[in-house]
């Protein structure tokens, strides 16, 4: 049932502002987060931030609930300023704040998470706890089973717990930080419909978002944000009225200020993108495939059933799906840090499941993985030595067990110069490097010493645009050289936008393979619906 | 570049914490004072002021401890000490750098003596001297290892902590270590509890040149030489070889080294058979050099004393040396010193729980500053609990 | 070893009576110090310093019950002595978010270093040793035959000092605490998920601080326990380990108290199978039967430790912002 268009604010933000954040300002070591920022939210209206990667949108809101300081400037609530201390004091001021990553427990159940945080006597009070649930979970039309383990839920129900855990504790003002990241595009839809709630309801939501298109469908009001500023604002009045195409062009000329827009960025944020012929031969043989594999979920993990998956030799094949639905598995028993309990793994037609990680490098297979910090690089070594690491004892940079300086140095300097890493030297600390320079000492790494086939697990995830986009472009390069690519990726519109073929996996299946083209994005979001529910 | 040259700017081999933004700061000769010297200064100061607290000159007792440890050919004993304190130093630093906690070393320090000391007095007479100690030293090391193998595949199989189980095959270690001096190994001349002593004469020879005046056997014993030689050793393979590199890296994050292609397992489990190896070897410098025999209820309990040493040398097989020699003197002047003030010689025990107390609070000091670094492998290493790692 | 078993013997009511007695007064200490140690872990905090935790216990509350003449006061004092010694452990870890490990191992050295030091100091000549405690018979149960304990010098099941009764009533409150009540809630939260109690506006440092405060309290009344009732005097080495076997028994216990009590009284029994060998006039070595509970860990530990149930951010610090 439809609430009327979306664009409609509910109840008008005629009276006072529910939130204003008057020349708020922040800095970090090295970057100017926030830059004078001011802001004006409403009762009864989804005001939409919009803006790259690294913007600042996170910062803001991170300062509107309590989890960052500001440098500069103030916030008032109804009129009143206050200085947010704590997300405790947040919470109690009635702002209620969605993260990313869940702020649940996923040990606990439905109606524990609920109640962690009241403070209301010593003895929980689960009856009361449960009728409440009802009545707000019935305000959204949502039905949740409160002695569910949260930890069990699909991605998007612990979304949907989140805005019940707002509403909980009586939020007035409902921060959404880009909630659309981790649904399918049957999620989507039933999120549009809480917000419409939501609204109804007279909270002031706030969607922050990198995506053009959801701003504008989404929002009431939206507020552009570039490299940390404030750079325009679109009005209730002119979303109703002006047509979609208008409204991109208009954002799109806020955004990089009149001038001509570089055309990856454009990219990023709407959603165009061009279709390509495959780039494989027709007569392509299979690189790697997955016959019947199938892993054991470890805790908190779903594992894989019974996968089978070809992959053609120089094609780029996207694996799609919300995180959590087995991609981590697949990736490592692809790379050999696990083992699959059944199945078969077959590189270039050899059977490669009994072969260990250094085993399977050695015959051109690389992995690189989305924990660059944990798993990909290790921070107390040095640039030049994390790029060496996957060879070590090996000539020229070891010999007889023996480590050869001026060999790893060489190395080092010639891989900072063709992949542009910025870093004071080859000897600093990969900790202290920014998180695009250590993706790309990850791609260095993997990307050398001859790769034939790769695995690449959210490769520009959290990463500005500028080395995304070089990053999407080096996957390019290497599969015009010939290199298989496998490219594992929550982002659709990356997918898109780099592959030749795409799979879809949920709850440790694959549902479907989609060739790229025009009705790739709907028949993949039908294929990720199809194994269980959004 | 020439080698040297490459050597020099790569310096250290890549340590933990080196070539950080703080220590820019801090400079390397700060960070050296704040880190490895502060916090034995004031544990000892602390020290002072407990013994002050309890009516003992403190003045009057280091001093002691200087006497005691040093002159009238003290320095001879304490040089003796170090011994068996460097090389299990030595094996605890090669276990802590692959991240490994190697709590067992009592357990495989007493067995080792035990089997030695029972062993090693029967062969004697059939032996050649040398070739009876040399493989002596073997055995000890053997021991040792074969100590660890129960932990170590403990852990590499089923990732089991290997703080608890090398702890309760301490407790074990002890006990089987009494049973087997009191039963097959038991001394048949006497009642008391111990193993056959060695002939005098069968003991470790001296160093050339030292020269004992009071007691029982010749001068400082080459089992120091065993000891330093292998802490360079150790120091080398740590620091320059292929295989130093990969236990650094499992020290840093076991995910990362499956990552990178290490078999995970094996590493683990040489890295404890090396540890047990060295501890090992401990005991049979301590029973061959000094002792001669092993009395059931003898646990001089070197392991733990020597945890905070370790780590204030930055897990550095060479930079513990003057620590360990700096614990050795104390531990015998400590004796002397104790005896002179009517104490427990554990007050020694005392200090050096303090000084690892003192070492975690200047850590956190220097944390605060955000002077980088740290004390331990891979600050990041405790991530791996999140991540379902060992 | 002379092995002359005659079956009567071994399985003798005085036999068995010795080995059950035996079994609770070992297995007490163990108790109380494991269910501290459970609820810190719960929350996310090891504790390895319970082992110096439990000695300044024992000596604190042996002290105290010497020279104050009563063993309510040596109980008391080995609690306050326990959670004393935890403050650092709340200082350095849950605080400044330093090593849990290395600090537990510091504070053990400390502790043993200080607590030899002072008793020394202070006890040297003398060595004096505490009477038998005073034991509470409950009316009927103690009448049966081995369980009872009814007169015996030791006691039995259900003969036992009263402060043995308020621990299990203890562990029973701990075990519903930890189910229905908000402070519960919290400690599973902190030891699970920290970053979703902090975002749920509740102190992670607080939640955490008590639990090792609590931890702390507990060792210390098991060591005094220990220096009072079982053993009635104090040495160095009388808290031998016990401490690392309860953080052992924590572990294993999967969050549970009543499993806690439950391994703490199989422990016990194996720690005081000494006790029964000796009345049922089986030559062991003791030595042999001191390798026995250890043992005992190691297998427990090889078959049920993978299904160990480790809060998920256990042993790491907590810093806001951080992930």
């Amino acid at each position: 049932m439809t609430t009327g268009s979306p664009l409609t604010p509910a109840t008008g933000g005629s009276e006072q502002p529910a939130v204003e954040l008057v020349r708020i300002t922040k800095e970090f070591p090295g970057v100017l987060a926030n830059d004078r920022i001011s802001l004006e939210l409403r009762r009864g209206e989804v005001h939409c931030l919009l803006g790259e990667n690294g913007a600042g949108k996170s910062t803001l809101m991170n300062i509107l609930s309590g989890m960052v300081r500001p440098d500069a400037g103030q916030v008032k609530l109804d009129g009143r300023v206050v200085e947010i201390v704590s997300p405790k004091h947040a919470i109690g001021l009635g702002i209620g704040m969605v993260y990313q990553h869940t702020s649940l427990v996923p040990q606990l159940t439905v109606l524990e998470n609920l109640m962690l945080g009241e403070a209301e006597g010593i003895r929980l009070n689960a009856g009361r706890a449960r009728e409440r649930l009802r009545d707000l979970g019935g305000s959204l039309g949502l039905d949740v089973d409160p002695m569910t383990t949260t930890g069990t839920l699909a991605l998007g129900q612990q979304q949907q717990l989140e805005i019940i855990k707002a509403l909980w504790r009586g939020s007035k003002v409902l921060i959404l930080d880009e909630p659309t990241s981790m649904l399918t595009p049957a999620g989507v839809a039933e999120l549009e419909q809480i917000v419409a709630r939501l609204k109804a309801q007279g909270l002031a939501v706030v969607f922050i978002t990198h995506k053009l298109h959801e701003a504008i469908s989404m929002g009431d009001r939206v507020a552009i944000l570039s490299q940390g500023r404030l750079v325009g604002a679109i009005e209730p009045e002119e979303l109703r009225t002006a047509t979609h195409d208008e409204l991109q062009e208009r954002i799109i000329a806020l955004m990089f200020g009149g001038q001509q827009a570089p055309a990856a960025e454009v990219v990023e944020l709407t959603d165009e993108v061009e279709w390509h012929a495959p780039r494989r031969p027709s007569d392509a043989e299979p690189a790697l495939e997955l016959v019947g594999v199938t892993v054991e979920p470890g805790p908190g993990e779903i594992g894989a059933r019974d996968v089978s998956l070809e992959v053609l030799k120089s094609e780029i094949m996207g694996i799609a799906g919300v995180d959590g639905n087995g991609q981590r598995e697949l990736a490592e028993v692809i790379a050999g840090q696990r083992s699959p309990a059944s199945g078969d793994i077959r590189l270039f037609g050899h059977s490669i499941t009994r072969l260990r990680v250094a085993q399977r490098e050695k015959l051109g297979l690389r992995y690189v993985t989305d924990d660059r910090l944990h798993e990909g690089t290790i921070s107390s070594l040095s640039v030049a030595m994390n790029i060496v690491l996957k060879q070590i004892g090996k000539p020229p940079y070891w010999e007889r067990g023996r480590i050869r300086y001026a060999a790893i140095l060489a190395k080092a300097r010639e891989l900072i110069a063709r992949f542009d890493i910025r870093t004071p030297g080859p000897m600093t600390r990969v900790g202290a490097l920014s998180g695009g320079n250590i993706q790309k000492v990850v791609l260095a790494r993997e990307l050398s010493f001859d790769p034939k086939v790769v695995v690449y697990s959210k490769p520009t995830y959290g990463l500005d645009v500028k080395t995304t986009r070089s990053v999407r472009q080096t996957i390019r390069e290497q599969a015009q050289a010939g290199v298989t690519s496998i490219v594992i990726s929550t982002d659709l519109d990356e997918l898109l936008d780099l592959c030749d073929r795409i799979a879809v996996l949920s709850r440790g299946s694959i549902t479907g393979v989609v060739e790229n083209g025009p009705n790739a994005q709907q028949r993949i979001g039908e294929l990720m619906i199809g194994g269980k529910a959004a | 570049m020439t080698e040297t040259a490459a050597a020099a700017e790569l310096r250290e081999p890549p340590r933990p914490g080196a070539a950080t933004r703080g220590q820019a700061q801090l400079g390397r000769v700060g960070d050296f004072l704040l880190r490895s010297i502060l916090p034995l200064l004031l544990a000892l100061v602390t020290g002072a002021v407990i013994l002050w607290a309890i009516d003992v000159d403190p003045i009057q007792y280091y001093k002691d401890v200087y006497s005691g440890g040093v002159e009238f050919a003290a320095w001879q004993d304490s040089l003796m000490r170090v011994a068996p304190l460097l090389l299990i130093a030595v094996g605890l630093i090669v276990a802590f750098r692959a991240g490994i906690w190697n709590l067992g070393m009592d357990g495989q320090f007493l067995l080792a003596g035990a089997v030695i000391a029972g062993v090693g007095s029967r062969m004697e007479a059939h032996l050649p001297n040398t070739l009876n100690l040399v493989l002596l030293f073997f055995v000890a090391g053997a021991v040792g290892a074969a100590w660890t193998i129960v932990p170590a595949v403990l852990k590499a199989r089923y990732e089991l902590n290997e703080i608890i189980t090398t702890l309760m095959m301490t407790f074990i270690g002890i006990n089987l270590a009494q049973i087997l001096v009191k039963g097959p190994f038991q001394d048949p001349t006497t009642t008391t509890p111990q193993t056959r002593a060695f002939d005098f004469t069968a003991l470790l020879p001296a160093i050339p040149g030292t020269d004992s005046i009071s007691r029982r056997w010749p001068g400082v014993h080459v089992g120091l030489v065993v000891a330093v030689l292998a802490a360079v050793a150790v120091w080398f393979l740590l620091g320059r070889t292929s295989f130093g590199l990969r236990l650094q890296v499992l020290g840093a994050s076991t995910r990362s080294a499956r990552h990178m292609g290490l078999d995970v397992s094996k590493l683990i489990i040489v890295a404890f058979l090396l540890s047990g190896m060295l501890v090992g070897l401990a005991a049979a410098t301590e029973i061959l050099g000094v002792k001669g025999y092993q009395r059931a209820d003898w646990n001089p309990a070197f392991g733990l004393w020597v945890v905070p040493l370790v780590f204030l040398a930055r897990l550095h097989a060479i930079g513990v040396i003057p620590y360990v020699v700096l614990l050795a003197l104390a531990s015998i002047g400590g004796d002397f010193a104790a005896q002179n003030a009517g104490l427990t010689p554990r007050f020694t025990l005392l200090l050096v729980g303090l000084t690892l107390l003192f070492m975690a609070l200047t850590e956190w000091v220097a944390r605060r500053a955000q002077l980088g670094g740290s004390y331990l492998p891979g600050a990041s290493y405790r991530r791996q609990r999140a991540e379902g790692a060992g | 070893m002379t092995t002359v078993l005659a079956a009567s013997d071994v399985f003798s009511e005085q036999a068995l009576t010795a080995l059950v007695a035996g079994a609770v007064l070992a297995g007490v200490p163990l108790m109380f110090a494991a269910l501290g140690e459970l609820v810190s872990q719960r929350a996310g905090v090891l504790n390895i310093g319970l082992e110096g935790m439990m000695l300044v216990g024992a000596y604190a509350g042996f002290v105290a019950a010497y020279h104050g003449g009563s063993e309510w006061l040596g109980f008391g004092a080995g609690l306050l002595a326990g959670a004393g010694v935890s403050l650092v452990m709340v200082l350095f870890c849950v605080r400044w978010g330093l090593d849990q490990i290395v600090t537990g191992i510091a504070i053990t050295l400390t502790c043993e270093g200080a607590t030899a030091l002072i008793f020394d100091a202070e006890f040297a000549e003398s060595r004096p040793t505490l009477g038998a405690t005073d034991k509470v018979a409950i009316p009927g149960l103690s009448d049966i035959p081995v369980v009872g304990g009814e007169g015996e010098s030791n006691g039995s099941l259900f003969t036992q000092p009263l402060v043995v009764y308020l621990g299990l009533a203890l562990a029973v409150l701990v075990a519903w605490m930890l189910r229905r009540t908000y402070m519960g809630l919290n400690i599973r939260a902190a030891g699970d998920a920290p970053s979703a109690l902090d975002a749920a506006g509740v102190s992670v440092f607080a939640t955490r601080s008590w639990a090792v405060l609590f931890a702390g309290a507990m060792a210390g009344l098991g060591g005094a326990f220990l220096s009072i009732v079982a053993a009635g005097l104090f040495q160095d080495t009388v808290v031998g380990g016990r401490g690392f076997i309860a953080i052992v028994l924590a572990m294993l216990a999967r969050g549970r108290p009543l499993w806690a009590i439950i391994g703490a009284m199989l422990f016990g029994a194996s720690l005081s199978i000494a006790d029964w060998a000796q009345v049922a006039q089986i030559h062991i070595s003791t030595d042999l039967v001191f390798m026995l509970p250890f043992l005992l860990v190691l297998l427990v530990l090889v078959l049920f430790g993978r299904r160990a149930y480790l809060p998920a951010a256990l042993a790491l610090p907590y810093e806001r912002g951080s992930r």
